[in-house]
């Protein structure tokens, strides 16, 4: 097997590879660029297809993301509605309602594949928004030295003190509710784990020859973070947000079976609190409680797989967590 | 790890291509193969190193030379100290601050939309001292929580230190409880997973851990509550819905009481937490099976028991006991959910029903409480690790 570039290998750390320009015809720089992209990406898919729970979950993911998307055709849109509810209240599973009905009559069926919409662009969200922050701070931590960094590790050693469940909770009190409200507890509670892992790999990164290279030729601070740093500290980012939606969605699912999610949207955690109310655990009513907490696991465990997965392809030094 | 080699030499790579560095550390500090505590601590008396005497903890031996050994453990720790306190106040700081910025007038929220004259509202404010300026407020606010005076809960009438302190020994029991059972089950699989990876027993532990730990733990507190308190089909009812105790029962049988009414709770408190300490326990027990001085322990004849227990999992154990220690600073906070679905007397009860007034003096004094049981909890690893690795804190 030819490999074009550079592979993450343990026994073989990356060469100081500036040097070595590529000496076969001479090509436009950009189509060069496309090429190493497109073969940096097959090579990923190549060790990322060896590891087996991985593509488990990228699957469950895939199937998951189809029948989100398909939602308004698949079970309507008045699914959420009370007044128009086609079932009697608490129905048991049947065959029109294979997995029965809630206390206002609604078809849980629908409710869970309507909810998932919403577990997942909270999941999503918020978990960009956290990997977002906590690159920036980890990236400027990384690379300014001196007050900068100490002050900036600070506050975020500081965050990272917090019971983050707590802090996300009180932010979702204090705000009023919605599900940008959600988004925002868990985006600016979560990010300090992020900024600390891209700042020791940005110190990692900048320690290379060809930053000093890029320094003498007069790249300024925001050319190197950007151009340089940034493209290198990439793949742990895309590990660490992988990880961080199955985070975000158990959290969300937290908050709004707390009551703190926006009570006009139909969401995995909200029809666990609705459940509740309901009496569903003293009646026994378990086929209306366990679909959306087993719904919940499942999407926490495919992302939790994918990242694993992601970040042994990427970061070989954990090799033999398959 | 593989040891597969890559064609070196003939890769043509250019910067700007994200390729892949080693890693340097993940913030849980893991051990660089190779250099173990071991090693470090047999090397430690040797006749170079200025604090080696004989007879003492092995605690800041191998310091630089520059500085005098007995004074780096102080250094260290006046620096840690140093740092928890301005956490500390920090926390201060944000839970006086997050509060006001509430929209809504907390006296209004205190009389639940009741029709009350303009005079009432007044002395209500006046009683909760809302109607000084803010800098005042937050004065008398610091130097009370200093005081241990956390100020006066909305709902309860009560002080809330002194509902806090009501509360504190169920929490403490229940999840103190729980932390003590999962960091003993995460160690004990974590270390029998790496011992022997790759095998069956090794892929199936990761993945129900790893399954258990996408769980909700509220869910599975329910569906726990569903089978065994209510009882599904033929079975039975065997454990109390919710609740410590049944009231009217003393000495052992209180006891006993208690505990029956524990199991579900820390049950479920073990299931969902025991992954984090058995996955970090494997990798950092991976991290270490490189090492060449479990070849030498081997070469010695020890037993390969012996390999893992005196010399492979000593070292790992280090990150370990870090994460162990975080965890015992979730006690407090850990527990909102699964004290609200079994109705548990304790702090995280106390937190959700003051969310759902929301009460926000108690709110603010559980936050401090939390935050502060984290800081602490903090502080004492930073102090244990040095003596329990040398290298760390010189």
């Amino acid at each position: 097997m030819t490999r074009p570039m550079n592979p993450p290998n343990p026994p073989n750390p990356p060469k100081a590879t500036w040097q070595t320009d590529s000496p076969g015809p001479r090509k436009s720089t950009r189509s060069l660029q496309r090429a190493r992209r497109r073969a940096s990406v097959a090579r990923f898919w190549r060790r990322y297809r060896t590891h087996r729970a991985g593509v488990a979950g990228l699957a469950g993911l895939t199937l998951l993301a189809v029948l989100a998307l398909a939602a308004p055709w698949l079970v309507g849109d008045d699914v959420q509605s009370v007044t128009r509810a086609p079932g009697r209240a608490l129905e048991p599973p049947s065959g029109a309602f294979p997995l029965g009905t809630d206390q206002f009559g609604r078809s849980l069926l629908g409710l869970l594949v309507w909810g998932s919409r919403i577990s997942l662009t909270v999941g999503l969200l918020a978990a960009a928004l956290s990997v977002a922050i906590g690159t920036l701070v980890g990236v400027v931590a990384g690379h300014y030295r001196g007050w900068i960094s100490t002050a900036v590790m600070r506050i975020t050693d500081w965050f990272l003190v917090m019971p983050t469940l707590v802090l996300a909770i009180v932010l979702a009190t204090v705000l009023s509710r919605s599900v940008w409200t959600v988004i925002l507890a868990i985006g600016v509670t979560t990010w300090p784990t992020t900024a600390r892992l891209v700042r020791a790999q940005t110190i990692a990164v900048e320690s290379r020859p060809y930053i000093e290279r890029a320094k003498a030729l007069g790249g300024g601070h925001r050319h190197l973070m950007t151009r340089h740093v940034l493209p290198q500290v990439m793949p742990l980012v895309l590990a660490q947000t992988t990880l961080g939606i199955s985070a975000a969605i158990l959290t969300e699912a937290t908050l709004a079976f707390l009551g703190l999610g926006d009570p006009t949207v139909v969401s995995w955690g909200g029809m666990l609190q609705d459940a509740r109310e309901a009496g569903a655990v003293s009646s026994g009513h378990w086929w209306y409680l366990a679909p959306p907490g087993i719904a919940v696991a499942l999407v926490a465990l495919a992302f939790t797989l994918c990242g694993r997965a992601v970040e042994s392809v990427l970061n070989p030094r954990l090799g033999v967590s398959r | 790890m593989s040891s597969a080699t890559s064609p070196s030499g003939s890769s043509p790579d250019v910067p700007g291509v994200p390729d892949v560095p080693d890693v340097p550390d993940a913030p849980v500090g893991t051990c660089p193969p190779g250099t173990s505590g071991v090693e470090m601590k047999a090397a430690a008396p040797s006749p170079g190193s200025p604090g080696a005497r004989p007879g003492r903890p092995p605690s800041a031996k191998t310091a630089l030379p520059a500085r005098p050994a007995c004074l780096a453990y102080p250094a260290y720790l006046a620096g840690r100290l140093g740092g928890a306190l301005v956490s500390l106040f920090a926390v201060l700081v944000t839970s006086f601050f997050l509060f006001r910025i509430i929209p809504g007038d907390p006296v209004k929220a205190m009389t639940h939309g009741m029709p009350t004259s303009a005079e009432q509202l007044a002395a209500l404010r006046r009683q909760f001292g809302l109607d000084l300026p803010l800098w005042r407020q937050f004065a008398d606010y610091c130097a009370g929580a200093l005081t241990g005076d956390l100020g006066m809960s909305y709902q309860f009438r009560a002080p809330v230190g002194e509902l806090i302190a009501q509360k504190l020994p169920a929490t403490l029991l229940l999840t103190g409880v729980a932390v003590v059972l999962y960091s003993a089950l995460g160690l004990w699989l974590g270390t029998r997973s790496a011992w022997r990876h790759g095998r069956l027993g090794d892929r199936l532990n990761t993945g129900v851990a790893l399954t258990l730990w996408s769980v909700p733990s509220f869910w599975l507190g329910l569906l726990l509550i569903i089978t065994f308190s209510v009882g599904i089909g033929p079975m039975p009812g065997m454990f109390p819905t919710g609740g410590m105790e049944s009231g009217g029962t003393a000495g052992l049988a209180y006891v006993l009481d208690v505990a029956h009414h524990m199991v579900l709770p820390v049950l479920t408190l073990v299931a969902v937490g025991y992954a984090q300490t058995l996955l970090v326990m494997r990798s950092s027990l991976l991290d270490e099976m490189g090492g060449d001085y479990l070849t030498t322990a081997r070469a010695k004849g020890l037993r390969d028991d012996d390999v893992r227990r005196r010399h492979a999992v000593p070292n790992a154990l280090l990150p370990t006991v870090t994460m162990v220690f975080i965890n015992l600073g979730h006690v407090a906070a850990g527990s909102i959910l699964v004290e609200t679905v079994f109705s548990w007397p304790g702090l995280g009860g106390l937190f959700y029903q003051a969310l759902s007034v929301p009460d926000l003096p108690l709110v603010q004094g559980l936050f401090v409480v939390f935050a502060g049981a984290m800081i602490l909890m903090n502080l004492l690893a930073d102090l244990l690790y040095p003596l329990l690795d040398p290298r760390v804190g010189r």
